[in-house]
């Protein structure tokens, strides 16, 4: 997570200068910097605002778990932010770094049309986030999956069980990447009518 | 909702006017718990939702998904980029064109590809075709759901020309993988674009006849109109996209808010519904189709003869037949597909207008052939958490309508 701001560059860009050149030439005017989003943000929450980040026309902004829910607050309220639409919610894992789970959400303006993503970070041991239900409702089934997948809890989630795994499944949370692919034997475990080793 | 809450109260009244009310036995009254699926044929596959309710009425419902959980996602860590293309045609197995191209942008947009215009054309048409396909298969079965059955064979008997061009364009009716990062498998033949165009003539009559079967069906305008209503507000706080979105009167549509393809170069409008029931999204689906003809025409008439894959040969596939007389070709064939192409290290988010909503992939990489994850914004799972503002008050028979009203898949629900 490097702290400075980039912009979209052309470095990483595999396509030849002459078809660069064509692309500009086809594409419409390149999308305007959403870079203004992070800068509101980290005017109202100076110290929550750890890196900000723009690629591919993407933009990211990593926050302090504590200041999440305000943030997120901020940005559906704000009549410069207007984020009324909840696109979803994700989370990723880095086993190797401190603060293992990194928990994603992505919020879109339906009116503004300008999209945003807030990432925040949580330690393995105390993997715990505020919920958003109270601010885009969708949350709550999302949260729920990720919840399911990835082991990360929702502080005032009205609802926090599992969703697409079963309700007694004890293997643990599927999508860490510590979890085999193969699984963890459960699945052999069932009968099968024809089986002939019954 | 007001109308249905004082219905609701007045239920199990016993009439104390009545001269035998003190002689009456007192009624016992209870809340019943009812689980309706996973095997019930109109939950559309694997779904179970348990609905507590008061005589007919539903108070509180609770879905139960994962049935049909296949954990795409984390295989999608374990396999090259190009590997993952087949596995999207699983997700939602009725549209798997769009599941492909949704796909194929995010990668493209992960490594900073342009498609060629011929391909991008391609592309949208048969996108359109595949938008047409879910929109049939979604009137056939919701009408035959809720008790008009006749349509379900006129949609079906459509829907099968449709099926049968992909199976002349990639050898396959439903799991198509047709797309390609960076283009298309393969071109049109001139008689499948003959076909196409005799089709673009025959479909829009057909389109009135549907709704001469449905728009006067007292029983079928009964259980749509005024069925599944959603705000426009919570709508959007749900989170929901797609015609289940629109009907509530927001013109929420990628293929406007953030163009791709060559939806740009084509004139269209997004229909917009107005009391965000049931029938407002049957209306939005039926004017799709009609949108969906025009953009084919218009994307016919302007395609010119060119490159349908991107010329970057780290990353896309070199023609077939290059592949079978070319070593060099053969030799990037098969690094492609067994080690993948290396990604730059970044994170990004795609969203692409399928038939049933916003169909996202938001894809990590930290460099090398796979993605470090891969995260799958469904809207048919997206849209079940809307189920139970939608479904309170409403009758059993109605849950019905209200899977139907999001067009629900349960593969591309459960991954």
């Amino acid at each position: 997570m490097s702290d400075n701001i980039d912009t979209p560059s052309t470095q990483e860009q595999p396509p030849s200068s002459a078809q660069e050149a064509e692309t500009n030439e086809k594409a419409p005017a390149a999308p305007p910097s959403l870079i203004f989003l992070a800068d509101r943000i980290r005017e109202k929450f100076p110290e929550a605002v750890i890196a900000a980040k723009e690629w591919r026309g993407d933009l990211a902004v990593t926050v302090t778990r504590e200041a999440l829910h305000a943030i997120c607050r901020f940005l559906r309220d704000d009549p410069e932010m207007d984020f009324d639409y909840i696109v979803h919610v994700s989370s990723v894992d880095w086993p190797d770094e401190p603060e293992r789970f990194e928990v994603v959400y992505e919020v879109y303006s339906i009116r503004k049309r300008h999209r945003i993503r807030i990432k925040t970070r949580v330690p393995e041991h105390d993997c715990i986030v505020d919920s958003m239900t109270d601010i885009w409702r969708g949350a709550e089934f999302m949260e729920r999956e990720v919840f399911d997948m990835m082991g990360i809890r929702f502080r005032n989630h009205p609802d926090l069980r599992r969703i697409l795994m079963p309700d007694d499944y004890t293997e643990g949370y599927p999508l860490r990447k510590d979890f085999p692919l193969q699984g963890k034997g459960w699945r052999d475990t069932f009968e099968f009518l024809n089986d002939p080793a019954n | 909702m007001a109308h249905l809450e004082d219905q609701r109260s007045t239920v199990y009244h016993v009439d104390p006017s009545h001269p035998e009310t003190d002689t009456l036995p007192t009624l016992r009254t209870e809340e019943l718990l009812l689980n309706m699926g996973p095997q019930h044929p109109s939950t559309h596959g694997v779904l179970k939702v348990i609905l507590e309710l008061e005589g007919e009425r539903i108070v509180k419902s609770t879905p139960v998904m994962g049935f049909l959980h296949r954990g795409v996602e984390k295989l999608a860590e374990h396999g090259t980029y190009h590997q993952f293309i087949p596995h999207t045609d699983r997700l939602d197995y009725v549209c798997a064109m769009y599941n492909n191209f949704a796909y194929c942008r995010a990668v493209e947009k992960l490594m900073g590809i342009t498609v060629p215009d011929r391909a991008e054309y391609l592309r949208t048409i048969v996108a359109e075709v595949q938008r047409i396909i879910g929109h049939l298969f979604w009137l056939g079965t919701q009408a035959l759901d809720i008790g008009a059955m006749t349509v379900f064979f006129y949609t079906f008997r459509d829907r099968e020309i449709l099926l049968d061009w992909f199976d002349e364009l990639c050898g396959a009716r439903l799991t198509t993988s047709w797309y390609r990062i960076g283009g298309v498998e393969r071109d049109f033949t001139p008689e499948l674009e003959q076909k196409i165009r005799k089709f673009l003539d025959y479909f829009p009559p057909k389109i009135d006849e549907y709704v001469v079967f449905l728009e006067r069906n007292r029983i079928w305008l009964a259980r749509t109109k005024g069925v599944a209503v959603i705000s426009a507000e919570d709508a959007l706080s749900f989170g929901l996209s797609g015609p289940t979105l629109r009907g509530s009167g927001v013109d929420y549509d990628l293929r406007k808010y953030e163009s791709y393809g060559a939806y740009p170069r084509c004139e269209f409008s997004v229909p917009v519904g107005k009391n965000g029931d049931t029938y407002d999204r049957y209306w939005i689906r039926i004017e799709e189709m009609r949108e969906s003809i025009k953009i084919i025409r218009q994307c016919m008439d302007q395609m010119e003869p060119g490159p349908i894959m991107a010329d970057v040969p780290s990353v896309t596939l070199p023609p077939k037949e290059r592949v079978f007389t070319n070593l060099e070709s053969m030799i990037q064939q098969f690094k492609l597909f067994s080690q993948g192409f290396d990604a730059p290290v970044g994170e990004i988010y795609c969203g692409t207008e399928a038939h049933k909503g916003e169909l996202g992939f938001y894809i990590v990489s930290t460099g090398g052939g796979r993605p470090y994850r891969l995260k799958i914004r469904a809207p048919s799972f997206i849209h079940m958490g809307a189920f139970d503002h939608m479904a309170r008050g409403y009758m059993i028979a109605d849950a019905i309508t209200i899977f139907g009203t999001y067009d629900i898949v349960m593969g591309e629900c459960d991954r």
